[in-house]
This record gives C-alpha cells, sequence and structure tokens, in this order.
C-alpha cells in the first residue's frame, strides 16, 4: 500500500443557507480544494462523496454524478465519482475510501467530499431524516428521537460515573469558544454554562444548548500519492492511520449503554495502524453530535478513562492549551454538524492545524491529530490519524 | 412505516415474541433471524416472552418525533425483560416517577398511526408494575 497525502482543502461557509442550493456548496468547496492543492481540475483520477440523506433533505439521489456533473468533471472528462452513505459518518467514510483508492494504487489524484443541506425541509421533517440513521422499526416506530438516543447514554453515564449537566454544559461552552475563532463557523457567539442549562429541554438530560444544529455545509479535500504531494504543495499531510468500525444499529444492543464500541475498536486499530498512542496526539476533532457524545468520545478513545470525561472537561484539559486539544474548530455543536460533510470538516479543521494556518484557535507546534466520526447512535465509527510528518 | 412493514412484525409487537437460540441458549427481542453469538451456527426459535422487566435507562422526550407530537412529554426507554434482551419502549407513567431499576409490565396500546386516514398501529408499552 502506498503513503497519502492530503494536498488541498476547503470548506464552504456553515450556517443556514437560505439562499444557496445543495450543489452551489458542494461546488464551492470542491473547486476550493482544487485551488488548493493547485492541481488542475483535469488531473481528478476519481472523487468519493459523502452524503447521508439527499433523498429525504433535496429530494435527490444520485449524488455522485449529479456532483461530478456540476464541478465540471462529467462531460469528456468522465471522473468516477461515488457516494458514501454512512448517516452521520458517511463524510469520514468518503474520505476513508478516497484514501484506500490511493493506497492502492488504483488512482492518483482523488476527492472526498461531503455536503449535506439540511434547511430546505422543516425541522421537523429534518430530525425524521435523521431519525433514520437509527433502528426505525425498533426505535422510530416508539417515537425515539436522536436526542433521545443520546439522552439515554446520558442518563446512564450521570448514573453510573455521576456526571452532571454541568460537565455536560462545559463541553458546549468549550465548542462554542472554539467556534468564535473560526470563520466558517455557524455559531460565533461564546455561551455560559447557565445559558446551556437553562435553554429548553429537548430529551431529559439534554437541552437543546446541549445538541447539534441543523445545518448546511460542504467540505472537500484533495489527495496524492505521498511520492508526489511535494510537487502540489509544501506542506502535505500524511494520512497515518485510516479505521473503520461497526456495531449494533439500536442503542439497546448494545454491550454497555455508556460505551461506544465501534469507537473503541475504530480508535485502536488506528493507533495499532500508526504505531502512536493517546500521548503522540495534539488534537483531536470527535464527534461532538451531542455534548454527552464529546464525553464518550474521548473516553473511548483513551484519552480520558472511563468515567472521568466530564470531569476533565470541567477542569479544561480538552481547551486548546490543555492536555489535548479537542474540538477546535468548535466541534459538530458550534461549527455545525451538516451530517454529511461532518467527517470532511474535521480533516480540514485538522489539515488546517497541522500546516500551522487555523488562526486564533491554533495549536501550538501541532504535529499530529485525529478526526473520529460517528453514524448514528454508535453503529458506525470511522477515525483518522493525520501528521505533518511522514 | 407502510401498513405491509408494520403488519409483518404484528404477531412481535402485540405478543412479545422474539427468539431464542437453542446453541447458545440466549434470548432475543426484538426477534433476530441469525444469533449475533454462534452467528450460523445458531439454532433459531420463535419464543414468547413472560413481559416482565426493568427500566435500564430512559428519557422525558420533550421535542416529540414526527406523529408523536401530541404525547410530549413522554417517558422513553431502553427495558430489559427478565430472559435477557433490551428493546426500547415507552413508559407510561408519570414522568417525575420513572427511574433506572424501576419494574415494568407490558401493556396492549395504540403505538401511532398510518397518517390522517390510515391504519392505528397497535403494540406493547410499558407501565409501573
Amino acid at each position: 500500500m502506498r503513503d497519502v497525502a492530503i494536498i488541498g482543502v476547503k470548506n464552504s461557509k456553515f450556517g443556514e443557507m437560505w439562499d444557496r442550493s445543495f450543489r452551489d456548496i458542494v461546488v464551492e468547496a470542491g473547486v476550493g480544494a482544487i485551488e488548493d492543492s493547485g492541481v488542475s481540475g483535469d488531473r481528478l483520477d476519481g472523487m468519493y462523496v459523502g452524503n447521508m440523506s439527499g433523498g429525504q433533505f433535496v429530494e435527490q439521489e444520485h449524488i455522485g454524478a449529479l456532483i461530478a456533473d456540476y464541478s465540471g468533471l462529467s462531460l469528456d472528462l468522465h471522473v468516477p465519482s461515488t457516494r458514501v452513505e454512512a448517516a452521520c459518518a458517511s463524510g469520514g467514510l468518503a474520505f476513508r475510501q478516497a484514501v484506500m483508492a490511493v493506497a492502492s494504487g488504483h488512482e492518483d489524484i482523488v476527492m472526498a467530499a461531503g455536503v449535506e443541506k439540511m434547511t430546505d425541509v422543516s425541522s421537523t421533517a429534518a430530525s425524521a431524516a435523521l431519525a433514520a440513521a437509527a433502528d426505525r422499526e425498533w426505535e422510530g416506530i416508539m417515537g425515539a428521537t436522536f436526542p433521545g438516543l443520546y439522552a439515554m447514554i446520558a442518563r446512564m453515564h450521570m448514573h453510573e460515573y455521576g456526571t452532571t449537566s454541568e460537565q455536560m454544559a462545559e463541553v458546549a461552552v468549550k465548542n462554542h469558544k472554539n467556534g468564535s475563532m473560526n470563520p466558517i463557523a455557524q455559531y460565533k457567539s461564546p455561551i455560559t454554562v447557565d445559558s446551556v442549562l437553562n435553554s429548553i429541554m429537548v430529551a431529559d438530560p439534554l437541552h437543546i444548548f446541549d445538541c447539534s444544529p441543523i445545518t448546511d455545509g460542504a467540505s472537500a479535500v484533495v489527495l496524492a500519492p505521498a511520492e508526489i504531494a511535494h510537487e502540489y504543495t509544501d506542506t502535505p499531510i500524511y494520512i497515518k492511520a485510516t479505521a473503520q468500525a461497526s456495531d449494533t444499529i439500536a442503542l439497546h444492543d448494545r454491550r454497555d449503554i455508556t460505551t461506544l464500541d465501534a469507537s473503541v475498536a475504530a480508535g485502536r486499530r488506528a493507533f495499532e495502524m500508526a504505531k502512536m498512542t493517546t500521548k503522540d496526539i495534539d488534537l483531536v476533532e470527535v464527534h461532538d453530535c451531542f455534548t454527552i457524545a464529546e464525553i464518550c468520545a474521548i473516553e473511548d478513545l483513551g484519552f480520558a478513562k472511563k468515567g472521568e470525561g466530564g470531569k476533565m472537561t470541567e477542569e479544561g484539559e480538552t481547551a486548546i492549551g490543555g492536555k489535548i486539544a479537542v474540538n477546535t474548530s468548535g466541534g459538530l455543536k458550534a461549527c455545525g454538524h451538516p451530517v454529511g460533510a461532518t467527517g470532511i470538516k474535521q480533516v480540514v479543521e485538522v489539515t488546517q492545524q497541522l500546516r500551522g494556518e487555523a488562526g486564533g484557535r491554533q495549536v501550538d507546534g501541532a504535529e499530529v491529530g485525529m478526526t473520529h466520526n460517528v453514524g448514528g447512535s454508535g453503529a458506525t465509527a470511522v477515525v483518522h490519524i493525520l501528521a505533518r510528518e511522514r | 412505516m407502510s401498513v405491509a412493514r408494520f403488519w409483518r412484525k404484528q404477531i412481535n409487537r402485540y405478543n412479545l415474541v422474539g427468539t431464542h437460540c437453542k446453541t447458545c441458549d440466549t434470548y432475543y427481542y426484538p426477534p433476530r433471524n441469525v444469533c449475533p453469538k454462534c452467528r450460523r451456527d445458531g439454532e433459531i426459535e420463535s419464543h414468547k416472552f413472560s413481559g416482565p422487566g426493568e427500566i435500564v435507562t430512559y428519557t422525558v422526550i420533550h421535542t416529540a418525533a414526527e406523529g408523536f407530537e401530541h404525547q410530549a412529554p413522554y417517558v422513553l426507554g431502553i427495558i430489559q425483560l427478565d430472559e435477557g434482551p433490551r428493546f426500547t419502549s415507552q413508559v407510561v407513567c408519570n414522568p417525575e416517577d420513572a427511574h433506572i431499576g424501576m419494574r415494568v409490565k407490558p401493556v396492549f396500546r395504540k403505538l401511532g398511526e398510518s397518517g390522517d386516514k390510515g391504519m392505528i398501529y397497535y403494540g406493547t408499552k410499558y407501565v409501573p408494575a
């Protein structure tokens, strides 16, 4: 297998973009990533596009072909373009497919993109589309919502480990602070623990400020074999590990409701592949679709002891400048969570950090970063380790 | 959910019928076609569960799922049956009374309906035992 490098990245703006369409935002990100990489568009050998639910959000399927077409890569060039779906982990999985395509030697210059346009439907319809990532026949039919499933994780975590609502709120406070320094973030206003705890209850114990928002957005990266990456950029970022794991689709079938075993397995596989440990990681973008999800993620990946994720957050160890910088982009919570794009946005954030281009949210001397993208309530987890050094 | 899709699982939802793997002696509700432990070596048979169980974890949903708006706030829990399997169900009780470890028993209830004029879906919910 060949070593693979990232040579170009770009996010569209994340937020409620009433004036822009699905294809507008993905073309912005895709063209931006190609410009950033310095390759000419006609050099692309393939595209992998993460998208969770174009069918329900914009009544559009055949997303791969649509994006190749509107990126100007269909006519004459006929660049192959493949949609990848794994609920909210669609972006991370699209990136993994692109990495494997280059690593295998089958394709050289490849784009991985992710996109979701979620505000063209009502928030009720958007929630219904998202609920399809859980078990429709045995969870959805009983009135389960996504906040409801994570609320049951949170309730159990509080019961078993003494995690508090204040500790969960600290995740939101930190991520909004980081997001305030990210030009593309949906929310740039800092918030307080009190404002989280006083926001309306969505699914007890999760308040609305414990939840990531409904967001439009797209992200894209361009990959090349490591051998030729320097032809395009002075700062290639290398992929040290790519890992994926599955778990039960329904939360009720889990071994332990407070542990996402798919995250544990994907994290372990990634560390083995990179021959690294948590001590080697300078920053991590984790899947904080809800505040409790970030607490579980840092425990499942090994940055916190089981049950101590809340305490670690409360003590500031996950802030920029702390023991491990978690969600410097603002995470899903403040940056926004366009479900199919999130996994690629995580890769863009880590790449910008490792290049030293993260502005006010820069982690000093960042050499190695990790991304962690989850689908559903934990049925899919995708983990990557990226580094400045090959 | 389409009528046919619901109807196929009616016996399971009405009567708490799941499956039992004779190879490893484990019980499953919802039912499974393949035993997750024995995989293809498993021998699956139908099994009707006795009914009672307890709340493993729960939430009170205030922002309801589509079609459940008139029920909010409602208690959604993961129930562990006395035979072992866990599944998701509504618990019909005062939200303040719900707690982890609470003993519950099944009741036959309306779950929802297919659109304004559609079929009513019935199934099992739980109440305090």
